[in-house]
């Protein structure tokens, strides 16, 4: 027995030492913590419960047979978010490169079925060089049994994935069909062929960082939600994060014990639409002053930036939140702002979370890129986004709300709940200017019978009683009471039921 | 009494004109324009009229448009405020014509002191000390040169229609003087639409003390005592206080009864103010007189008990002045400091913008005047003051003492602003001393103002606070081990929860402290066994907070103890350099590139002008260096950080 006990610890020392001194060094000289260390920040403390901690590949070829490390390259198991209970997996770049077997695989694909069986969060912590060469094809499906879990989970659990290391080629496509990404900012990389093979291929010269580093993916690609500047911000960020979703697809998250009192009103927001219908101001200070204690998650912020997405809470009640900017193209959709808008109203429709859309939206950005770049059918995705979601939709229109865009952000038509407006809001076809142009063809060479055209169209559609008057508003509120509001109609919505016709699945337009 | 008034002027002093009409039982119009439609004045008064677009001189520069709402309304009088029509003898005037009386002085006396020079003229004959100078318009930078020579250096160059600084200059030797004529002369033309300058021995050392006058039409003047406004910078006052801690009873009496020699030789009526300025030795010589209600009065009122803007509208109104010499009283300490949207960090440039969040201080012995709510914009069309704070004690200690807590307590987001900077004036030991001069600031603050970079006192409060903070967020109750990371610095604490509060092992010592704050709340107020300490505070991503307290602003990132040893492991990232890149300090408009390409520059060289809020700010090398790229040309608008040129 004694003999036993002896031999656990020197197999657990074994396991925690990982790839050893020296690899454990270099990995921290490229400003990287090891898997464990990032386990010890993400965690609250104590609460980890390791499995499959001996586990060892069964490889022979190419000399591996004689290289044994317990665990395998990955950490995987069980533990607690400031209390709620996560699955995760943290893969050791100090042991094999943090290379994926078979049995490194197998590992992760353990945690993924049981994340699925419990209803829990699953969180990846990928630092890893790719697929175990030695091992050849077992470790393609290694890959294939993670992506396969990752596809059947998608909806069921909420999965994160946090890029700390390098993710390259076939590697990529695991985070890819997770919920999020959140990468590290100069140790982090994902690209499906690296600068070398680019370089062979199209004579490109670029480098990791700018082919797929957390900069590229946070502003230009748009893969990534979030760049962080280093592990540990990182790991903090993503325990925030963490306490804003649903653990499954079973039920909401229960409320949290809140402070802000639902009454709070905001006087100044009755200053923040500009008297001049052209000039911007900032979206996100009607969000931050309506939220419970101003504390908004937002994602993807540099990215596509004329819509906001993010969560917050109402009452202690996790919500999404989706924004036109005007500050940004004037709050115009267009095919990135539309991806990224309806990938996330779909996260909040798998998992309970009430959707609150703030619109002022202009319309549809014009151009030849958008139209070749097929906003037809990308645009597409966030209509079919917000008609198929049967959360609570709760819609607030602070100014434009013109033409098909209105349409799209969450109106009544797409069986939105509760529909706001401002007494700001103007729903209208399209601006006066343009509605005039048309339909006054005749007069264009008059500009004052245009201008008083103009003013008539103005007068009887730049604001939100003709919608109002058929019910597509169901009411035209102070928008210094605007939380109150909105507070009312999320806890009138709580127990809503609606289900769409059965079916297989629907087929959005991809 | 009238039964109505108009107040032909925004912000703070037409909503503090506003409050004291309203109190004695006055209708008040207001006007306005395109741009202050939602102002507070507006809102405030019983009446509001739009007079014009938002540039000044087409509405509240509008003296026709003004005298016609007075008659639409059936206002009987017009308080001017300070700024804009206020010493303009041409809209007192226009008033008299119309038959509405004037709540200021007479058109004869504005005129008589509105010039620089005919009022040193007019105080000399009066027997009123005045600084050596030449009393007359310098033509040309020869004939300055010359006069400078009889008067010796250091000399200073004033705009004649000057005021509030623009068109100052001084020059401490021949070449300085050159430079200094045609700049002043420059602006004073942009500024006043008057070029015309003269030239006065600049005083060392010297202190800017005020005497505030009061007379009525029946030939009455008083003094309400002095108020010291040496704390300036580029002329601009930024703390005042009523008494000075520098002039005795004999000095103050003397500078009273001078200042009354000449309010009674203008025959002045209403409020107006008689700046001197003092030497060392408290000698003490006119620099002017300011025929209006001042920016600073609240600080006379405060230490006098009188309110001057009705004892205006009183005398305005033919009443004579309820009391004598005899019965006014200086009682207690009174400081003022002005808050401006301007950014202490970019060389105090003017920062615009909407008033995200606006929450002014309260408490015993403050008193606030301000103009603005929350939500409110801060145009670059008017002054960007967003308020004047005051502080009240029995003594200069207990005033400093509630300036200092008020300031900590002052939240203001959405634009830059200087109540950092205020605070560091109001916790500066010369300050507290009362050893000032005119070049305090300078003296204080050579390099501009920059928060203190060593481990301040207010930095332990910020510790706390922080670690505090987080604790709270975090929901948890047992005892706690955790690093403050401030500003990257470690800084070790054990918490320990208390029956109301926290036991905290923090640099070898315990502190107990407790507080209520919730997490919606912007200021934490620590309550420690002796004193409660105000903290601002704002989230950032990664546990982390920005706090400001004692005007030092800090990152503080909370992290367990195991979390931080490994964030100390990470390498420090490079930062790149943008040093190499001049960029606008602020929106306006590039009136000129005084380098071209491939130009050697030496660091202090003049290198653009950037004209915004009228003032001309000249942007200069930071360090030796070639100019490779010019990256716009004069006559450009220019954003804010919009690169305007490169260096090699």
């Amino acid at each position: 027995m004694t003999d036993i006990l002896k031999r656990l610890e020197e197999k657990r020392a074994a396991a925690r030492a990982g790839g050893g001194k020296r690899r454990v060094e270099a990995q921290h000289a490229k400003g990287k913590l090891t898997a464990r260390e990032r386990l010890e920040v993400l965690l609250d403390p104590d609460s980890f419960e390791e499995w499959d901690m001996f586990v060892e590949h069964r490889a022979q070829d190419f000399g591996i047979g004689e290289q044994k490390v317990p665990g395998d390259g990955v950490i995987t198991g069980y533990g607690t978010i400031n209390g709620k209970l996560v699955f995760v997996f943290s893969q050791d770049f100090t042991v094999f490169g943090g290379s994926l077997g078979e049995a490194h695989a197998e590992k992760i694909c353990k945690i993924m079925d049981q994340a699925m069986n419990v209803g829990a969060p699953l969180i990846g912590l990928n630092d890893s060089g790719g697929a175990r060469i030695q091992e050849g094809v077992a470790s393609l499906a290694g890959y294939a049994e993670v992506f396969e879990r990752n596809v059947l989970a998608s909806g069921v659990v909420p999965q994160v994935s946090l890029i700390m290391g390098p993710c390259a080629g076939g590697a990529v496509y695991s985070p890819a069909m997770t919920d999020f990404i959140f990468m590290v900012k100069d140790s982090s990389y994902m690209f499906v062929t690296g600068p070398e093979v680019v370089k062979t291929v199209t004579h490109e010269s670029v480098t990791q960082e700018e082919l797929g580093g957390a900069i590229t993916h946070t502003t230009k690609s748009g893969v990534a939600d979030l760049a962080f500047e280093n592990d540990v911000e990182a790991l903090i960020e993503l325990r925030r994060f963490v306490g804003f979703l649903p653990s499954s697809n079973r039920g909401p998250l229960p409320p949290r014990p809140f402070t802000d009192k639902r009454e709070r009103d905001e006087p100044s927001l009755d200053t923040l639409i500009p008297a001049n219908p052209n000039k911007p101001y900032d979206i996100k200070e009607l969000i931050e002053k309506i939220v419970d204690d101003g504390d908004f998650f937002e994602l993807q912020p540099n990215y596509a930036g004329n819509i906001i997405v993010g969560f917050a809470r109402m009452e202690g009640a996790t919500i999404g939140i989706v924004a036109n900017q005007p500050m940004v193209l004037a709050g115009c959709l267009d095919i990135d702002s539309a991806r990224k808008a309806a990938r996330f109203v779909r996260f909040c429709d798998c998992f309970n979370i009430p959707i609150v859309t703030f619109v002022d939206v202009p319309g549809f950005l014009p151009g030849t890129a958008q139209e070749f770049g097929g906003i037809i059918k990308h645009g597409a995705k966030l209509l079919f986004a917000f008609a198929e979601a049967t959360v609570p939709k709760v819609t607030l229109i602070t100014r434009k709300a013109y033409g098909g865009a209105y349409d799209v952000m969450s109106s009544k038509h797409l069986r939105g709940d509760v529909n706001f407006a401002w007494p700001s809001a103007e729903i209208a076809v399209m601006g006066p200017k343009g509605a005039v142009e048309i339909i006054f063809r005749a007069d264009l060479k008059d500009q004052a019978a245009i201008d008083a055209r103009t003013q008539e169209y103005r007068e009887k559609f730049a604001n939100p009683f003709v919608a109002a008057g058929r019910g597509f508003i169901d009411d035209v509120i102070q928008p210094a009471t605007t939380r109150r509001r909105l507070c009312r109609a999320l806890a009138m919505l709580r127990d809503k039921q609606l289900a769409n016709p059965w079916k297989k699945h629907d087929n959005i337009p991809l | 009494m009238f039964k109505k008034i108009l107040i032909a002027n925004r912000g703070e002093i037409a909503c503090r004109v506003i409050r004291t009409a309203r109190r004695m039982g006055i209708a008040t119009v207001a006007v306005y324009s395109e741009a202050d439609a939602e102002a507070l004045h507006v809102a405030m008064a019983d009446e509001a009229v739009a007079i014009g677009p938002a540039p000044v001189a087409d509405s509240y520069l509008r003296i026709d448009r003004i005298v016609e709402v007075c008659r639409a309304t059936g206002a009987e009088a017009v308080h001017p405020g300070y700024g804009f029509l206020y010493e303009r003898p041409a809209f007192a005037e226009a008033l008299a014509k119309a038959g509405i009386a004037f709540i200021g002085p007479t058109p004869a006396a504005i005129a008589a002191m509105g010039d620089k020079i005919e009022s040193k003229k007019f105080a000399a004959a009066a027997g009123v000390s005045t600084v050596p100078g030449h009393l007359g318009i310098v033509a040309d930078a020869e004939t300055a040169a010359r006069i400078a020579e009889g008067i010796g250096y250091p000399a200073m160059i004033k705009a004649s229609a000057g005021g509030g600084g623009k068109g100052m200059r001084i020059a401490h030797d021949e070449a300085e003087l050159r430079e200094g004529f045609s700049s002043a002369q420059h602006e004073a033309k942009s500024s006043f639409g008057d070029d015309r300058v003269f030239l006065e021995k600049y005083i060392e050392e010297p202190r800017h003390i005020e005497i505030q006058v009061l007379g009525d039409t029946h030939g009455n003047v008083v003094h309400l005592g002095e108020r010291e406004c040496s704390i300036q910078r580029r002329h601009q006052k930024v703390v005042e206080e009523s008494p000075s801690p520098f002039i005795d009873a004999k000095t103050r009496a003397e500078m009273g009864a001078q200042a009354v020699a000449l309010a009674k030789a203008v025959g002045y009526r209403s409020a107006g103010t008689v700046e001197f300025i003092v030497d060392r030795n408290k000698r003490f010589y006119f620099l002017e007189m300011n025929t209006r209600l001042q920016v600073e009065h609240p600080v006379t009122e405060l230490v006098t008990g009188l309110d001057l803007v009705e004892l205006m509208i009183r005398v305005a109104a033919g009443e004579k002045l309820p009391f004598t010499q005899n019965d006014v009283k200086q009682t207690g300490w009174a400081i003022e400091a002005r808050v401006y949207a301007e950014d202490p960090a970019r060389n105090f440039l003017p920062s615009i913008g909407r008033l995200v969040h606006y929450l002014p201080p309260s408490g015993d012995g403050i008193r606030i005047d301000s103009g603005v709510t929350e939500g409110a914009e801060i145009s670059l069309y008017y002054d960007p003051m967003i308020a004047k704070l005051c502080a009240y004690g029995a003594d200069r200690d207990e005033a400093i003492a509630r300036l200092r807590g008020a300031l900590d307590g002052f939240y203001v987001s959405g634009l830059r602003h200087n109540i950092a900077f205020l605070a560091a004036i109001a916790g500066n030991e010369r300050f507290h001393r009362g050893a000032l001069s005119t070049d305090f600031i300078t003296q204080e603050f050579p390099d501009g103002f920059t928060p203190p970079t060593g481990f301040t006192e207010a930095d332990q409060t910020i510790v706390l606070a922080a670690a505090i903070a987080e604790r709270r967020l975090a929901g948890e109750h047992g005892p706690a081990k955790l690093t403050v990371l401030l500003d990257g610095e470690p800084h070790d604490l054990v918490l320990r929860p208390e029956d109301s509060g926290y036991a905290i092992e923090y640099a070898g010592e315990t502190w107990l402290a407790a507080t209520d704050w919730l997490p919606a709340d912007k200021l934490l107020h620590l309550r420690f066994e002796e004193h409660v300490s105000t903290v601002q505070i704002e989230r950032l991503p990664g546990n982390a907070f920005r706090l400001t307290h004692g005007g030092v602003t800090r990152r503080a990132q909370v992290l367990r103890r195991r979390a931080a040893t490994l964030l100390q492991m990470m390498p420090p990232k490079v930062v790149a350099d943008t040093s190499r890149s001049v960029l606008s300090p602020m929106p306006g408009l590039l009136t000129a590139l005084v380098v071209s390409e491939g130009q050697e520059v030496k660091a202090g060289e003049a290198l653009a002008i950037v004209e915004a809020m009228k003032m001309e700010n000249v942007l200069r090398a930071e360090r030796d260096g070639t100019v490779a790229k010019l990256c716009a040309k004069a006559g450009d608008s220019l954003a804010v950080d919009q690169v305007i040129l490169e260096f090699a």
